[in-house]
């Protein structure tokens, strides 16, 4: 029975990203006076579980390099080695690594082996340490050996020609899950394998119980491999078998005794082997480093894993709320065919109160399918203790950063596209937001300094807010800095809002000089389209020496919208009512023109612009052109007021976004369609795209 | 679902490919009879109204509900510039399947009347002769007789690239 594995890698590779995400909160939250073991245990637990993960599904390279982290938390567990800060930095540093490893496998690339042997040497230093300073007696020679030969001598490792083991699995062996085929496969990519079965322990067919194992082994596996590479392969099964194992030298004398026939072919088999090993393979990362590369090879034929797809892990509880919900709909669903299938007029109200129940549940029902889609956004916020960490160690600076409301929820597209400029934002908060600790103290603060991120819902919104306590936005500086690159006139008069707006226009960067943290000044403008396209804008506040927030407001999902239907002429548009501020009439009187062109009109003491929808839109149909007999929509979209001249508003509804780039692609001053009542196609209206299209 | 009609129309195709025949539904455009590849039609609709798109080439007429997508719809004779013809409910849309970029995109088409499903043998496929740049010929894979009438075979995955509906270039 073959299974096809690559149907399980998409789980394995969630579940090892999880428990590199545990094993690294686990790192940064040890407490290297006081550590707590069920600390370290976890850690533990999650490198165990990839370390099995990754040998079951042949990603050698991986649980070689977990080995590795594995045994150097092995002795920090049983308290024979202290744990002391660089080693956990070697370790976070190994955590990234295999993060690297994971991805660049699941995607199918090659594995960066510079940077694997790099971390793999940190750590075995680090073993190496303990080894000398810990005299764990017993444990140094194993400690040493799983150093998987880079640190083991060139010339003991070359005259090994192969191993024989003696394998008798206990009788339970097969229901413990574990396949002796998969293993000998394990073992014959390693080297020539030859395997002699002894049947003497099979029973007669009558008492034969097809769950137990009666078979024995002894196997020879020809090659130059390090005895942890064997070891690796019976690690599941070390206690449910009797195994014993004898490497092979290039000598035949110190040959082990073996069946006749098998030991006469050994030996030109292993000349044959090593000629077949090319000369330059020394080292077993090496070694490794080919092996894999021929699984990726093999992958690549197979296409196995599909790159990105993308998965979701959902409280049960929801799925419970859903079958609950459709369960209630089943039973309006059967009541109201009931009642039609015999329908009197007198039976109208009970009609009308199925159909209004129907549609509650179907609110009820859109809802909870919406809810699926809600993730925590701890998501996002739980990378950012390790930056913090990180940054904080290498700038010299003493930062605590606060997460406040991780468990609020929001879209899952919402959350992936999040990170990267939250990434971006706090990495500035820590960069240049706080200041070093000598300066804080000058200026009478708390020397150690606190970045907040902050989620919550308001509104239809879901707001974040990145806060910290450091030297904050220096108007002035922003102001020359904006004139002296020619963003804006010298005599430019600037409200504080637009001032600190400033930092999101391209190739606009304060910082004095540039560090390999932040500020190479482009970014803060990528933030900020990044958030818009999500829908969602960006706001600063900040004050000189007290610190600075950014908000970032988000519609908190990106599938339903509340909407405005407006009519121009014939056609329907749909507008999102969040930018809508008023709609009205304007009287003759309030109408200007700027340079005889542009129109604008007097909104309690502010001149706003008026677009034409129709003349944008090239609506020939419009029922009126003058500006008196439509309606002026006044709506704002990043912080632009004006009019939207249209002939009528509709009416108020939800509508379900459908993208227009799916089979088409992007219009200008439309962000999106959506499928009205009647069935027919009405376009989503982009507010700042309506502006661009209006000044072009 | 369109997955799976994409995925079997694949393996279809694949396996025409070593068929030294294939099937193009054929239709008309003014005086011009053109061909596609019939694994690329979806449905053939007829004619109903659509949500104009502002600015836009006017060949391109606007999008409709197509079960839930929002489908583009090309007139394809105002798109190889055959003069425009008044839609009646008998104008036909022939809804298309294009693969671009690992993605299926879904394509009507206005044409005037479809005529048949003709078989083509591969090797009585001429490629189109070359006008230079007076005559775009670049969405045409080759030309056909078929019982004396002369039907030009569209490429379906051109044609949508030549008319900028693949979202990569406008970003």
């Amino acid at each position: 029975m073959s299974i096809d594995m690559a149907q399980f890698h998409q789980v394995f590779f969630e579940e090892s990203f999880e428990g590199l995400d545990a094993m690294e909160s686990g790192l940064l939250n040890l407490d290297l006076g006081d550590v707590n073991a069920e600390d370290i245990n976890t850690i533990f637990r999650a490198a165990h579980s990839i370390k099995g993960g990754s040998g079951t599904f042949g990603f050698t390279s991986v649980s070689d390099f977990t080995h590795v982290m594995e045994t150097l938390l092995d002795e920090m567990r049983d308290g024979r080695r202290k744990i002391t800060q660089p080693a956990v930095d070697v370790l976070l540093g190994s955590v990234d690594c295999l993060r690297d490893m994971l991805q660049s496998i699941q995607n199918g690339s090659e594995v960066d082996q510079s940077d694997v042997a790099e971390h793999k040497f940190a750590l075995d230093n680090e073993l190496n340490n303990a080894a000398q300073s810990s005299s764990a007696g017993k444990h140094t020679p194993e400690a040493l050996a799983s150093n998987s030969a880079a640190a083991l001598p060139a010339d003991e490792s070359k005259q090994i020609a192969g191993w024989v083991i003696a394998f008798s699995p206990h009788l339970h062996l097969l229901k413990t899950g574990n396949e002796p085929v998969r293993m000998f496969r394990e073992l014959a990519s390693l080297g020539h394998l030859t395997t002699t079965v002894d049947l003497q322990g099979v029973p007669d067919l009558y008492d034969l119980d097809p769950e137990e194992c009666h078979l024995s082994w002894k196997l020879s596996v020809l090659g130059d491999i390090p005895e942890t590479e064997i070891d690796e392969i019976f690690d599941w099964v070390e206690d449910d078998c009797d195994l014993a194992k004898q490497p092979i030298y290039q000598t035949p004398t110190e040959a082990p005794p073996l069946h006749s026939a098998p030991d006469v072919a050994i030996n030109p088999a292993a000349n044959c082997v090593s000629k077949d090993v090319s000369p330059e393979l020394t080292s077993a990362e090496e070694s490794e480093s080919n092996s894999l590369e021929r699984k990726s090879g093999k992958k690549e034929d197979a296409k196995a894993a599909p790159k990105g797809s993308s998965s979701i892990r959902v409280d049960t509880s929801k799925i419970d709320t859903l079958i609950n919900m459709v369960g209630e709909l089943v039973i309006t669903q059967s009541m109201l065919s009931l009642l039609g299938e015999h329908f009197e007029l007198n039976k109208l109200d009970q009609l009308k109160n199925g159909l209004s129940q129907l549609e509650r549940h179907t609110r009820e029902l859109q809802e909870s399918v919406m809810n699926i889609r809600m993730l925590p956004i701890s998501f996002v916020f739980s990378r950012f203790p390790r930056l913090a960490h990180d940054i904080s160690s290498k700038l010299g600076k003493k930062i605590e950063l606060k997460l406040v409301g991780e468990n609020t929820e929001v879209d899952k597209t919402v959350v992936e596209l999040l990170s990267d400029p939250l990434v971006h934002l706090v990495r500035n908060s820590l960069d240049h937001g706080i200041e070093m600790p000598d300066v804080r103290l000058a200026a009478g603060k708390p020397e150690t300094g606190t970045v907040t991120l902050e989620a919550y819902h308001r509104g239809g919104n879901i707001v974040i807010e990145v806060a910290d306590d450091g030297k904050g936005l220096d108007k002035d500086k922003l102001r020359a800095k904006a004139i002296e690159k020619g963003l804006i006139d010298a005599d430019a008069i600037l409200s504080d809002k637009q001032t600190y707006e400033l930092i999101f226009m391209p190739g606009f960067s304060t910082a004095e000089k540039l560090t390999d943290i932040s500020g190479r000044g482009v970014g803060m403008d990528v933030v900020r389209r990044n958030i818009q396209a999500l829908g969602g804008n960006i706001e600063i506040l900040s004050e000189l020496g007290k610190g600075s927030t950014i908000s970032i407001h988000l519609p908190l999902t990106l599938a339903i919208l509340d909407g405005q239907s407006i009519a121009v002429g014939d056609e329907t548009y749909i507008l999102p009512l969040g930018s809508i501020i008023e709609s009205l009439h304007v009287k003759e009187d309030r109408l200007n023109r700027v340079a005889g062109k542009g129109e604008t009109f007097l909104l309690r003491g502010q001149y706003l612009p008026i677009i034409r929808m129709h003349q944008i839109f090239n609506v020939l149909t419009a029922k009126t052109t003058k500006l008196t007999e439509g309606l002026i929509v006044v709506v704002e979209g990043q912080g632009l007021r004006c009019g939207l001249f249209v002939d009528d508003l509709l009416g108020q509804q939800q509508v379900v976004i459908k993208s227009l780039e799916a089979n088409y692609r992007r219009i200008e001053g439309v962000s999106g369609a959506t499928i009205l009542g009647d069935g027919s196609v009405a376009l989503i209206l982009d507010i700042p795209g309506l502006v661009r299209l209006a000044n072009q | 679902m369109s997955e799976i009609i994409e995925l079997s129309s694949a393996d279809q195709q694949d396996a025409k490919r070593l068929d030294t025949s294939l099937q193009f539904l054929s239709f008309t455009l003014g005086q011009e009879e053109y061909g596609v590849d019939i694994l690329r039609v979806q449905e053939i609709r007829s004619w109903e109204p659509v949500s104009r798109i502002p600015n836009v080439p006017s060949y391109e007429k606007g999008v409709v509900n197509l079960r839930g997508a929002i489908v583009p719809i090309i007139d394809l004779r105002e798109r190889f510039q055959l003069g425009h013809s008044d839609y009646s409910p008998l104008t036909v849309v022939v809804v298309l399947q294009a693969r671009m970029a690992d993605k299926t995109r879904i394509i009507g088409v206005v044409v005037d009347s479809v005529s048949d499903v003709v078989d083509v043998n591969k090797k009585s496929i001429q490629s189109a002769p070359n006008f230079g740049a007076k005559v775009s010929t670049e969405f045409i894979n080759g030309l056909v007789s078929v019982s004396g009438r002369m039907v030009m075979l569209l490429d379906v995955d051109k044609l949508l690239k030549l008319d900028g509906l693949d979202g990569e270039d406008e970003s």
